[in-house]
This record gives structure tokens, sequence and C-alpha cells, in this order.
């Protein structure tokens, strides 16, 4: 009773301080970043080739449900780039409603894989694949607009051009209004009162009239519409937790607190799973949006929950207005996102990086320019750099050798790491031409990490016998200590120290 | 000799603290460790910026911005800790407590007084904290989370320490209630006071009895008690022997019941917290 009593008091408190610890800041902050999210949603509906509504309706939910059952207070998830872009070829194939049924089952795959813990496996994404997920990313959102900068009228470019000045220049003037807003104010004011003849919201598609309702995706329920969407939804979910936990490590350093990693998976498995049956696109944490959330003070999370809240009574109550907005305003605050996602310090780094670093990071953007999945160049970068970290490991390795007197045996003593990666040089280091009677191999001050180096061992040993050598192998066990999955270092004093003496 | 742990926060409640600790160490004998626990910052430190916008690498410059902030106020936190701790401690070994050792620490106050806790015998702590120093009859925060999650007695100190003479049992029969006495039959720091031991219910031969069995006990700790059953709601019942009788401190057990029954029928600790201004030892 008592550590009942205790815990539920702690959580309590917990839970109390995350949602009311920060009211002023996180209502401002949720009002500055649901005013953002209202262009980027409909930009990523255009994306992904849907109505407007169907994006804003993802962002509302997704915002608020994330903010009730996420593990990262303070962070804001929607609908996104990063799954928008792989919904494209569902959508045109096969309907908006295919796109819903997606959608559920990525909430279905996300909360799987929260349950089973997946988010500790985040630690094997390293910060080269996440800087080159962040640049792709950057790079995916301004490749999106390119469709409304190609073949407009020239009028177009000055409006981007205008709306990037408000954007970057008002800040410098005053800091308490956001200049995404007025970006759009002026330039919807603009297109309004001289009646100019350039693409608005209106003309992208419908915008939501009413609360959103609760609706079941209009599919045929059989293994044939499984096999179409899962691939889609397997996509969706990996790129979305992907970028959601990125953007929870982003936001823990940002605030300097923690997060719970597999409540978020789970989190964003619910937000998903709910937003598909109220007719919206599954969407994930935003980058972007997380950091303009923490820079205008929102920490809580009562900000994402007013966030979600705002945007939709926006959109609803002001509907009308939304959709005088010209097509070149979204376009200067989408570019607005990309340049502020992409980091610029990555290419001055490129100089003074290994090159192993950069070469992971600009295989995973190439990667996802090319495939326009983010979740292929995380796991071609996740590769290249276990492949790089093998490749280093294995130059911890040294075989010195001494010969007898009599010069008819010859002591081989191996140092260092023997696995899969330096197999190859450990069987290629001995000499087998030279006539001995006696070989002995000292392995006592080496770790055998896999079977590969064992077999490798054994190659070596069958050689020297058939060249009529006998072969005598010592300290094989403390040195296959290391071929066991999971070292039980806690319970053997001092194996640590064992381990990292040789 | 009682090792204590008194936790202070700067606020008007410290020097009283301090009081009651030397009071709780008995003088000489008794070991002393002075405790400020540097909370959480501040959530939003940031000077607001509503813009909205991202600029070129904004990350990075919002991380060192908001680094470099905490910093500074983690630095004054610190230098203001520094002297919260070193002024307690010297009023401590001025009133002769023989060791006082002091501690800063980073973190969640219950978690950090819980993970000082375990070789301590006694917890003292004040009943606000400087954040709710505005709402003089309100308690602070911490202190029900300390007093329901700590194993130790805690001894919540008032607002002005005044000699202890005369201190009050309200037994109620339970495990916490015994607990308090046979913690008074063996604390030095209560040899030669004046104590009351009062059971607030119907006056049955059962109370009684069980009440004299712990007036025995207190007595093979040399301390006379008188006692005594009264009938009646026992907040009320309680603070009016504490004013009538001139009581300067009451012990009684604590948060017997649930959070959930509190949060209904409200709590007797809490109430006993608020309305009485004496210093008050509780018992989990």
């Amino acid at each position: 009773m008592s550590s009942f009593s205790l815990l539920s008091s702690r959580t309590l408190s917990r839970s109390r301080a995350e949602w009311f610890g920060n009211i002023r800041g996180d209502l401002l902050a949720g009002l500055v970043v649901a005013l953002a999210l209202i262009p980027e949603a409909i930009a990523f509906s255009i994306i992904a080739g849907v109505d407007p509504k169907v994006g804003l309706y993802a962002s509302f939910s997704i915002a608020v449900i994330t903010a009730i059952v996420g593990g990262r207070p303070g962070m804001i998830s929607a609908a996104t780039a990063a799954t928008a872009v792989l919904m494209v070829t569902l959508v045109r194939d096969h309907g908006l409603q295919y796109l819903l049924a997606t959608t559920v089952l990525v909430g279905v795959i996300q909360i799987a894989a929260g349950a089973m813990r997946l988010g500790t496996v985040m630690r094997f994404v390293s910060k080269s694949v996440m800087t080159g997920f962040v640049n792709a990313l950057a790079i995916l959102i301004f490749l999106a607009q390119l469709p409304e900068l190609t073949n407009v009228p020239p009028l177009t470019y000055v409006m981007v051009a205008g709306g990037l000045a408000i954007i970057y220049l008002l800040p410098r003037v005053t800091k308490a209004v956001p200049s995404p807003l007025i970006c759009i104010i002026v330039l919807t004011a603009i297109s309004m009162t001289m009646d100019l003849d350039v693409r608005t919201v209106n003309d992208m598609g419908q915008l939501p009239a009413t609360l959103p309702i609760f609706l079941l995706p209009d599919i045929p329920l059989t293994l044939e519409t499984l096999w179409i969407i899962l691939p889609y939804a397997t996509a969706i979910a990996a790129v979305g937790l992907l970028e959601s936990l990125m953007t929870a490590s982003i936001v823990d350093e940002l605030t300097d607190t923690t997060s719970n990693k597999n409540r978020e998976c789970v989190g964003q498995g619910v937000a998903n799973c709910a937003t598909g049956f109220i007719g919206g696109m599954a969407g994930c944490a935003m980058i972007g949006q997380s950091v303009i959330n923490v820079k205008s003070g929102g920490r809580g999370r009562l900000s994402s929950f007013c966030a979600g809240v705002f945007l939709l009574i926006f959109c609803v109550g002001l509907g009308d207005w939304v959709k005088q907005i010209p097509m070149a305003a979204l376009v200067a605050i989408m570019i607005m996102v990309s340049i502020g996602t992409f980091s610029w310090a990555s290419i001055r780094d490129l100089k003074v990086h290994p090159r192993s670093s950069s070469i992971v990071m600009l295989a995973t953007v190439a990667a996802v320019v090319a495939t326009h999945n983010l979740a292929i160049g995380v796991l071609l970068g996740v590769l290249l750099s276990g492949i790089f970290f093998a490749g280093k490991i294995a130059q911890i390795f040294r075989l010195t050798s001494t010969l007898s007197e009599d010069g008819l045996a010859r002591t081989y003593f191996v140092r260092g790491q023997l696995f899969f990666a330096s197999a190859d040089e450990f069987l290629a280091a001995f000499d087998f031409k030279e006539v001995l009677e006696t070989v002995t191999i000292d392995v006592s001050q080496a770790h055998i990490w896999d079977i590969s180096s064992v077999s490798a061992l054994d190659t070596v040993v069958l050689k020297f016998r058939r060249e009529g050598a006998k072969v005598v192998i010592i300290g094989l066990n403390e040195a296959s200590e290391t071929i066991v999955d999971k070292l039980a270092i806690h319970d053997k004093p001092g194996a640590l120290e064992r381990l990292m003496a040789h | 000799m009682p090792k204590l742990l008194a936790l202070i926060d700067g606020s008007l409640y410290t020097q009283s603290v301090c009081d009651h600790s030397v009071w709780a160490a008995g003088g000489g004998d008794g070991s002393v460790r002075l405790m400020h626990v540097l909370g959480r910052r501040g959530a939003s430190s940031a000077p607001a910026n509503l813009s909205g916008t991202l600029e070129v690498d904004g990350r990075d410059a919002l991380l060192d911005e908001l680094a470099s902030l905490d910093e500074q106020q983690a630095r004054l936190a610190q230098r203001r800790g520094r002297v919260v701790l070193d002024e307690a401690k010297a009023r401590l070994e001025e009133a002769g407590v023989g060791k006082v050792e002091v501690t800063l620490r980073n973190g969640d106050l219950i978690d950090t007084a819980l993970e000082f806790e375990s070789d301590v015998d006694l917890i003292v702590i004040g009943k606000r904290g400087e954040a709710a120093d505005f709402a003089k009859l309100h308690l602070g925060s911490n202190l029900e989370r300390v007093v329901r999650s700590s194993t130790k007695p805690v001894l919540v100190a008032s607002r002005a320490f005044k000699p202890i003479k005369r201190f009050l049992i309200a037994f109620d029969g339970g495990a916490s209630a015994m607990k308090a006495v046979d913690h008074i039959s063996r604390n030095p720091a209560f040899s030669g006071l004046e104590g009351e031991i009062l059971t607030v219910g119907p006056d049955t031969s059962e109370a009684r009895s069980t009440l004299d069995r712990m007036v025995d006990m207190l007595k093979a700790g040399g301390h006379t008690v008188q006692a005594d059953v009264v009938s009646g709601q026992a907040d009320k019942v309680i603070a009016n022997r504490v004013e009538q009788g001139g009581i300067d401190l009451l012990v009684m057990g604590a948060y017997g019941h649930s959070r959930i029954r509190n949060l209904i029928i409200g709590s007797t600790t809490t109430e006993m917290i608020r309305s009485c201004l004496i210093p008050i030892m509780l018992f989990r």
C-alpha cells in the first residue's frame, strides 16, 4: 500500500508538473505553433495529394493525443512532410480511403513497436545518421515546393520573395508576433485587394468546415487490401518513429530534461490510430515545430494540446479567410522551415569530421533524396556506420611470434579483437610456408567475438596440421568468454578490467 | 545520539528548522546533515521569442542560448544555496551541535531526501517552503510528499522555535502511533519533558488498557505522562487540548488513509499541521 501510494503520489505530481508547470508559456507557445502548423498542414496535405482538411484534422488530433499520451512533453506532433512523401503513390493509385486505413495500421504498428520497447534501438542511430536525416528532410520539404515554383506566373516569385523578406526581417524589429503569420496576412491582403490572379489554398481542395467526426475507412476488409497498405504502413510507421524519437532527443537536449521513448512510440501509435478514424493522415513529431515551440517558451504537455485545439478553432472558424491564402505565402513559409531544418553547420563540418562520418551523413541524404523514403536513408546510414565501426575495431589486432632456439617450434601471440572483420587479416598473418614441428598459438590476450573468428582459428590449426606441424592452443577459454551474446560482466568481479586489459 | 536530516531552503522557516534540529539532536551528541536541494530550473527560462521562425542553424543557437541562461541561473542558485547552508551550519554549531554536515544537491527534493534518509533517525522540515511563503495557513506542497514517501519520522517545524516543555501524543492505536510512542521512549530529547497521551474516541476499557500499556512503555523510558480518552472529532479535540494544555509539540501518526480518501473527506494530518501553530512530529 505504501509503495503504491508513493508511486501514485509521484506520478500524480509529475503529471501535474508536465501539464500545468508552465501555463502561460505553454499557452503562448501553443498559439504560435498553431499558427505555424496551419500552413504546414495544408502544404503537407498537398504533398500527399489530399484535401487540406485531411492534414488539418490530422494535425489537430495528433497534436492533442500525443500531448496526452506521448512520452515527451513540449514536443509537437502533427501531419509531417516525412510521412506525407511516402503516401503520394498510395493516394494516387488507391485514393483517400486507403490512406485512412493505412493511417490506422501505422498506429497499430507503432503501438506494437512501443510495446516491444523498440525505442531503445535508437541508440544504433549515430549522430551522423541523424544529421543526414534532418538534412534529407529539409531537402524533401524544399523539393515538395518545386511544383508551386515552376511554370507559374512571375508574380508568384515576387510574392514568395516578399514573404521570405517578411519572415526573416520582421523578427529583427519585433519578436512579439509570429512573422509567418504576418507574412500570410500581408500576402493574403495584397492578393485580395489587388485581385491578383495567383493560386490560393482554395484551389488545393476542401478545408474543414466542421469538427471532425468518427468514420470507418471505406475499404474492403480483405487480405488484398492489407497487402496494398502494409508496405506503406510499415514505411510510414518506421519514418514516423524515427523522426519522433529524434525530435524527442532534440527537445531533451534543448530543455535539459529526459523523456520516455517507449511511451512516445505508443503515444504516436495511439495518435495515428485515432487520426485514421476521423479522416486524417498519418503524422509524427516535427523537428521544426518542436524547436519553435521550445523557442516560444513552450515546455509542457499543455503547449502541444493547445496547439492542436487552437489549430482546429482557427480552421473551422476562419475557414473562409484561410481559403484566400495565396500559395506563395505557404511556399515562403515552407522554404523557411526547410532552411531552418537543414543543418548548415554540417556542411562546414564535412572538412573537419572523420571521412567515415561524412560518408555516412551524405549516403543517408543521397538515399533519401533518391527514394523519398527517410527510413531507407536511415537504414543505409546505420548499416554504413556499423561497417565503418567494425572496420575501425578490426584494426585493434596484432599477431607477433617467437621462434624457438632450435628452429623447430614457433609460438604465435594473438592480441586484440577477433571477429568477422578481422578474421581475414588473422588468417593472412600466419606464415604457413615455414616448416615447423610444433606451432603454439597463444590466444589468451585475444577476444574471440563470433563464429567467424572461431572458424578462422580452426582453419589455421587445420592448415598447420596439413603442413605436418603439431598445434597447441593456449588460453582459448579466456579468449572465447566474449563469444556469448551478452557479456555477464556484472557477476564476475574484475571481468571488465580483464576485458579492457588487452 | 540521534542523526538528523534537516531540509532547508532559505525561506523564513530555515532558522526555525535549525533550532528544532538543535533541540531534536539533543545537544552535543547528535549529528545533523543540513540539506538544500536545488530543484528543477524554471520551465521556461528563456525570454519569450514568439517570432515563430526557424533561423539558419536555429537549433544550435537556441541550445546555446538556453544552456547559457540555465548556467547563469544555476550559478546563482548554487551560490545562494551555499550561503543558506553556511549560515545554518554556523547557527547549529553555535548552539553546540557536535557534528554538522552540509549537502547541496541538484534534483527533486523527495528523491534526494529518500536517498539520504537511510541512516538518519529523524527528518526535519519546515511547514512551508520559499515558494509558498505567501499562503500563511496553507502547507508547502513538498511537506506532504516528504511525509508520505519517507519511512522515517518527520518533525515539521513551526514558524518560530519555542522551547519545548510539554508534548502531546495523539494516540489512535494504529501502527504508526505505536511507532511514535516507541520512538519517544528512546529519544533523549524527550527526557525531562512533561507529556500527555490522548486517545480521541469512545471511552472504553479497551482504549484505556491500550493507553496504560503505552504509559508503561514511556515510563520504562523514564517519561511520566498523563493519559486521557476524550470523545469527539479528532482534529477539534486535539487542537483544543494543544491550546488549553500549553502543548509545545504534537506527536502523531500521519496519513493513515489513501490519497483518494483524503481527496474526498480530507486528511486529519493535513488539518492538524495546518491549524496547530506548534511543531508536529509525524510517524508513518
